[in-house]
Parts: C-alpha cells; structure tokens; sequence
C-alpha cells in the first residue's frame, strides 16, 4: 500500500500535565537532611509510628507530626515486585527489583530501587543496605541512594517487619 | 524544629496514549490527509462533519460519506485573547463553530483573525492547510476569513 492510500487507523494522543511542586514543610526537612546523607523520620506522638518520608502529620490519629527520629540506612524488604515490562521514558532498563523497605527505627515503607541482587532470589523479610551516590553528587533527593543492596543478616520474620528498632536486627 | 527552607521543582507528569480512531473517524483523518473534508449522511439527511459511527436519532450504523466544501459560515465564536501553550496558535485567535458548506452540523476548529472585531457570527472562511498533512485534526492549521 502506497503512502498515499494508507488509511488512519490511530492517533497519538498524549496528555502532559505539568506542576510546579512545593515539597512543603515536612517533606523539605527531610530532603534537606538526605541531602546531608541521613534519612530522618517523624513520630506520631499518639500512635509513636515513625513515618518516613515524613508528611507532617499522621494519618491514622490526624495529629500533627514534629519529633524528628534519626532513621538507619539498613532496612527490611516488606513487599516487592520484579518490574518486566518497561516504561516509557524510564530510563531504568527491565528487569529490575522495585521494593517497599522499612528503614530501622521506621514502622512505616517508602519505595526504592534494589540492586547487585538476584532479583529471582529477593524476598520479604530480606535484609538491605543504602548504596549511596559519592557525596559530592548529593541533592535534595531520593536518588542520593542509588539502589538498595542485600546484606549478611537474618531475615526478619514477617510478624516484626516494621518493628526493628534503629540500633538495628541481631535477629 | 528548625524551619526547612522552601524546595521547588517543575515536574511533569505524561502519558503517551495512542487511540484509535475507528472506521469512521479513521475515515475522516485519512481524508484530511488527502485534503479533502467529509462528513455523513444521518438517518434523516442530514449530513455531520465530522462524521458518526452511529445515527444520533436512531442509533443505526452509518456508512454514507460525503464530501463537504473547505469553505463555510461562522455559527458562533469565542476570540481567545491571550493563547496558552496547547493552543493551535500562539496569537489571538478564535475558537468557532463553522458549519461547512454541505454540512448541516458545524464543527469547531480555529479562526485566524487579526483582531476579534474582523470575526462576526455569519462571517464566510475558508480551510488553510498545513504543509504536510498527516491524518490529524491541525492538518486543517486554521480557517481564515474569505
């Protein structure tokens, strides 16, 4: 079939919303620690959890949040899954590992990367560690960590995941 | 807690959708390609650009296709003064409902105007083609006064 002949049949049709983002108070505090290469949370003071990153409040008692909690840089796999299909404009290439982690001293998950891992054998309760970025490349951003890598310690039983405290899991 | 300073960023969020058209739209874009503008026969004669797939009395497929002039009236119109980036022109312009010579339903596509006093209700256009047409809605740039 000749160009001229070719019959439409689709269309392109992207929607690009685009923001400007203020982080705000709690988020700003704790990219400005990150940025200082520590992850730091914020404690409820009714229910104690500790939230990371923090969002200036919590949640689950609708209390303002403002104790500021030094969080490790260890934590624990809580969910994850095996990303196989790929994005468009992800500049990360499939197969790659995104996982729910909780920070030592942290109740709550964020999400990162992990990596230098067999992605078959991850699994919850696993152990990891923060490959940060050489500190010269520091920004107010997640991505000062670059992955998550599995350490040498005992899995945590799922029971306690969210439960370890910020001196860490002797298992 | 000692007060953070105020981080800002720009941030994008998009997705690349692609649609399809269907028999019926794909039809019309693919006539655009060509330069040429059609519409359809409804049930009850008369004919709507851009076309149907389905008969908005009766509901009944349609499959009459007609070819409409490039030339037609200005129904309604609104002069947009200050043109934001998603917009077909980055000067004044207007937004009109333009029923086609042939047609009976108008459709909306952009004026290009100098002023908005140039533009009335009633007023005769004319389709100004892109330069390369590519089975799109903007292969139509714009409509100008005759």
């Amino acid at each position: 079939m000749s160009e001229e002949n070719e019959v439409i049949t689709g269309i392109d049709a992207p929607v690009a919303l685009k923001y400007n983002f203020t982080a705000g108070a709690a988020a700003a505090r704790f990219l400005t620690q990150v940025k200082k290469g520590v992850l730091t949370g914020q404690r409820c003071p009714k229910c104690s959890q500790v939230y990371v990153p923090p969002r200036g409040s919590c949640a689950a008692c609708g209390v303002p949040t403002e104790e500021e909690v030094e969080l490790s840089d260890k934590a624990t796999v809580q969910s994850f899954t095996i990303v196989s299909i790929p994005i468009p404009n992800n500049p990360i290439q499939p197969p790659y590992v995104i996982a729910n982690l909780v920070a030592d001293g942290a109740n709550i998950s964020f999400i990162h990367l992990m990596s230098e891992c067999v992605n078959e054998e991850v699994h919850i309760g696993q152990r990891v560690q923060a490959q940060w970025k050489p500190q010269e490349e520091w920004d107010y951003a997640m991505d000062n960590i670059r992955y998550f890598t599995p350490i040498d310690e005992p899995d945590v039983p799922v029971e306690k995941i969210g439960h370890v405290p910020v001196s860490g899991w002797e298992g | 807690m000692s007060q953070p300073e105020i981080l800002n960023q720009a941030f994008e969020l998009a997705y690349t959708y692609t649609r399809s058209t269907g028999p019926v739209i794909g039809r019309f874009l693919t006539e655009l390609k060509k330069r040429n503008i059609v519409g359809i026969k409804a049930s009850d004669g008369r004919v709507i650009v851009p076309p149907m797939e389905y008969d908005p009395d009766t509901a009944q497929e349609l499959s009459e296709f007609v070819e409409v002039g490039q030339e037609g009236e200005i129904v309604s119109f609104a002069w947009v003064k200050e043109p934001r980036e998603a917009h077909p022109s980055d000067k004044p312009f207007a937004w009109a409902l333009i029923r086609l010579d042939g047609a009976d339903v108008p459709m909306v596509h952009c004026v290009a105007a100098g002023s908005e006093e140039q533009v009335s209700t009633g007023a005769r256009v004319k389709a100004v083609w892109a330069e390369e047409t590519i089975g799109f809605i903007t292969d139509i740039r714009c409509f100008e006064l005759v």
